[in-house]
């Protein structure tokens, strides 16, 4: 299967950093303890069978399969490449095969390497795996989890040697890194919310490990907190990861719960249709979640602080440079190829046919997202609530620089949006953007 | 962003000068403004329309096939092979990615059933006797290197059979040439067995260019369509047609 897994190529820079971070810190030896938190499912009685099933249901939450699956491969066998300027990473094989998977891990082992990220021999796990996030897992749903991944089909893959050049080869370079942008710790509810709030907290910051793209990367690798979930550049892979805070403009402030919820079950909306990394999400995890996690998804992201994420717009780069000459060759690309799905005022035939008014994937101060769309095309992720999805043609073969840049100037300032101009370089530069991971 | 700016008071009135542009505008959609669009495959296959044609016909662009009245199994193949990786091409890898064997069957029985006149052929550079080397090759084979004739599975109207083995009409010769290429290099794959690698790497490339140049210049029989399964008895097995 194809796996376009975003947040891989986004640790190539969290390796970098991981060795010239550790190079300039001194060894500092602080070894956390994990930190014991109430279990989610206190008490609970279930049967193997039961445990079984909630363990894959967490496992998709997780969407664990995305990065220990490659294309035409078992599923859960690894192998996947995941490559970086570093070299390249493969994932391993986390069936229960004995030899090479997970069959003589303990639930011990297993909680202990999701919690600290540490390998079982003791050392280091690369972060392109995403520990930071999925240490706030509790114990009872990590055992869940090994329960279902002990009950997959065992695999006889031998797991491939990471092509890391040296020193980046040197796991215990990591500790830096980890200094910095690691706190280890399940989640802790906030008694100041209701459990519902909490149930979408634990879902976002633990298995959904959102953040990962949501927030942006900063020169060090790491996520920063202050900047949490208002959007970021992917670095290698160059999509756009919007905002998802209460910010108005650019964040989840003006959707409904419900608009969130058939946007992460279905992969189309009214509001517009998922997209580049985030189909994989949508595809393998998110539409499998329930609704009652869904919802609390959208509570808790429609709760996340503004980060300030749109500048006045007078401070905005690029205003300057809109003429009318660029509108009018903009229009016409509209009109001869956008019109027919999109409409003439823009508000296209949703969820089919998304929007171009009022879409903060348009509007919002990266353009990259417009101009990739425009450049590459996609199709909504099939779900099962949107079985038959609409697609948009790629116009990187018919169109040249200075007519995308125009078309997507012009989606960017018609019909009410406060988008900004895009230049013929910026979409030069994105014709060479990875398609795939 | 709700106070007024000079940047976006001026382009209120660039967007004020460029009004009666704008009016010109007419949806081209038959659906109402917001309401969703037609619920048929037609509207659902329009993200293959610029390299494919709105209705699979082909563009002009020498390297995209023509995919209308192809096999459904031979078109279901390849959406599956982009979409695992055994073909290579981005653009269609990427497209395909996540989208489920269930859809694809009907987007191939969509452009297969499109009845679609074909275009001009191609009016070939190559000289009469690379030309010729083509036909030949494509009629007869080469005994000498093992090639069998293209005819003895594509068929004798070069039509392909269903549901798995496409005719061979309508195409652009680099669209051919560089397919044969790839499956000689063993950069596009088949189902096992992989027959086309078999045959293509027993292929030189000056044969490549001459079956290619040859293929391109043929106009489309009376009957352009897909042959029944078992109109002929192929010479060698292939994974991408049941026996």
């Amino acid at each position: 299967m194809m796996r376009n897994v975003s947040y891989r190529l986004m640790r190539k820079s969290a390796l970098a950093t991981a060795v010239l971070v550790a190079l300039c810190i001194g060894a500092s030896h602080a070894q956390q303890q994990p930190a014991s938190a109430p279990s989610a499912f206190p008490g609970a009685q279930e049967s193997l069978e039961q445990t079984v099933k909630r363990g894959e249901y967490l496992a998709q939450a997780g969407d664990c399969v995305a990065c220990h699956t490659k294309h035409d491969g078992q599923p859960f066998a690894g192998g996947f490449p995941m490559p970086t300027p570093f070299g390249t990473l493969y994932s391993p094989n986390i069936t229960p095969d004995a030899e090479y998977g997970i069959g003589k891990w303990s639930a011990d082992d297993f909680y202990h390497m999701l919690h600290t990220g540490h390998r079982r021999d003791g050392s280091f796990i690369y972060p392109v795996m995403p520990f930071p996030a999925y240490t706030k897992v509790t114990r009872a749903d990590s055992d869940a989890i090994f329960m279902y991944l002990r009950s997959v089909k065992p695999i006889p893959e031998p797991n491939r040697e990471n092509g890391l050049r040296f020193p980046y080869d040197n796991r215990s370079l990591l500790l830096g890194w980890r200094e910095l942008f690691f706190h280890e710790g399940e989640y802790r509810p906030d008694s100041k919310h209701n459990d519902e709030w909490n149930r979408g907290g634990y879902l976002v910051e633990g298995l959904g490990h959102c953040g990962t793209c949501h927030t942006a990367i900063n020169k060090l690798g790491g996520n920063e907190d202050r900047k949490a979930y208002a959007g970021g550049l992917i670095p290698m892979q160059n999509w756009y990861a919007p905002s998802l805070t209460s910010n108005k403009e650019a964040g989840l402030g003006e959707w409904s719960l419900e608009e969130i919820v058939e946007f992460l079950r279905a992969g189309a909306s009214q509001r517009g249709a998922v997209y580049g990394p985030m189909s994989e999400v949508v595809h393998n995890s998110l539409q499998y979640l329930s609704d009652a996690d869904l919802r609390a998804m959208a509570v808790y992201l429609k709760d996340l602080p503004s980060r300030h994420e749109t500048p006045p717009p007078g401070m905005l780069p690029g205003a300057a440079q809109l003429s009318a000459a660029v509108l009018a060759h903009g229009h016409a690309i509209y009109k001869a190829q956008c019109q027919s799905c999109h409409l003439g005022n823009g508000v296209g035939q949703p969820p089919g046919y998304p929007p171009l008014a009022n879409n903060q994937s348009i509007e919002m101060q990266s353009a990259v997202n417009p101009i990739r769309m425009v450049l590459n095309g996609g199709y909504a992720p099939q779900t099962e609530t949107n079985p038959r999805p609409y697609g948009m043609p790629p116009f990187a073969q018919i169109l040249s620089d200075a007519d995308i840049a125009a078309v997507v100037t012009y989606i960017r300032v018609s019909w009410g949006n406060h988008g900004q101009p895009v230049t013929t370089a910026e979409v030069n530069t994105l014709r060479s953007a990875p398609l795939l991971d | 962003m709700s106070t007024a700016c000079p940047t976006r008071f001026g382009m209120s009135l660039l967007l004020l000068l460029l009004a009666p542009l704008g009016q010109a505008a007419e949806p081209g959609g038959l659906a109402k403004p917001g309401s969703p669009p037609p619920d048929t495959m037609f509207a659902r296959v329009q993200g293959c329309s610029t390299c494919h044609g709105s209705m699979g016909q082909g563009t002009q662009d020498d390297y995209f096939p023509r995919i209308a009245s192809k096999p459904p199994g031979y078109i279901f193949n390849q959406l599956q092979n982009f979409r695992e990786g055994r073909r290579s091409y981005p653009p269609m890898n990427y497209l395909l990615a996540y989208l489920n064997d269930d859809y694809f069957h009907e987007i191939a029985q969509f452009f297969a059933d499109q009845r679609l006149p074909f275009a001009q052929p191609e009016r070939s550079r190559l000289p009469p006797a690379v030309l010729a080397t083509g036909e030949r090759l494509v009629r007869e084979g080469d005994a000498g290197r093992q090639v069998p004739a293209c005819v003895g599975c594509h068929g004798p109207q070069l039509t392909g059979i269903n549901p798995g083995i496409p005719g061979l009409i309508g195409l652009h010769s680099r669209y051919i040439s560089a397919q044969l290429t790839e499956w000689r290099a063993g950069t596009r794959h088949a189902n096992s067995p992989d027959c086309m690698h078999e045959v293509a790497k027993r292929l030189t490339e000056e044969q490549i260019t001459a079956v290619a140049g040859w293929l391109a210049t043929q106009p489309a029989p009376a009957v352009p369509t897909p042959a029944a399964p078992g109109s002929w008895a192929t010479p060698l097995p292939c994974g991408s047609q049941p026996r």
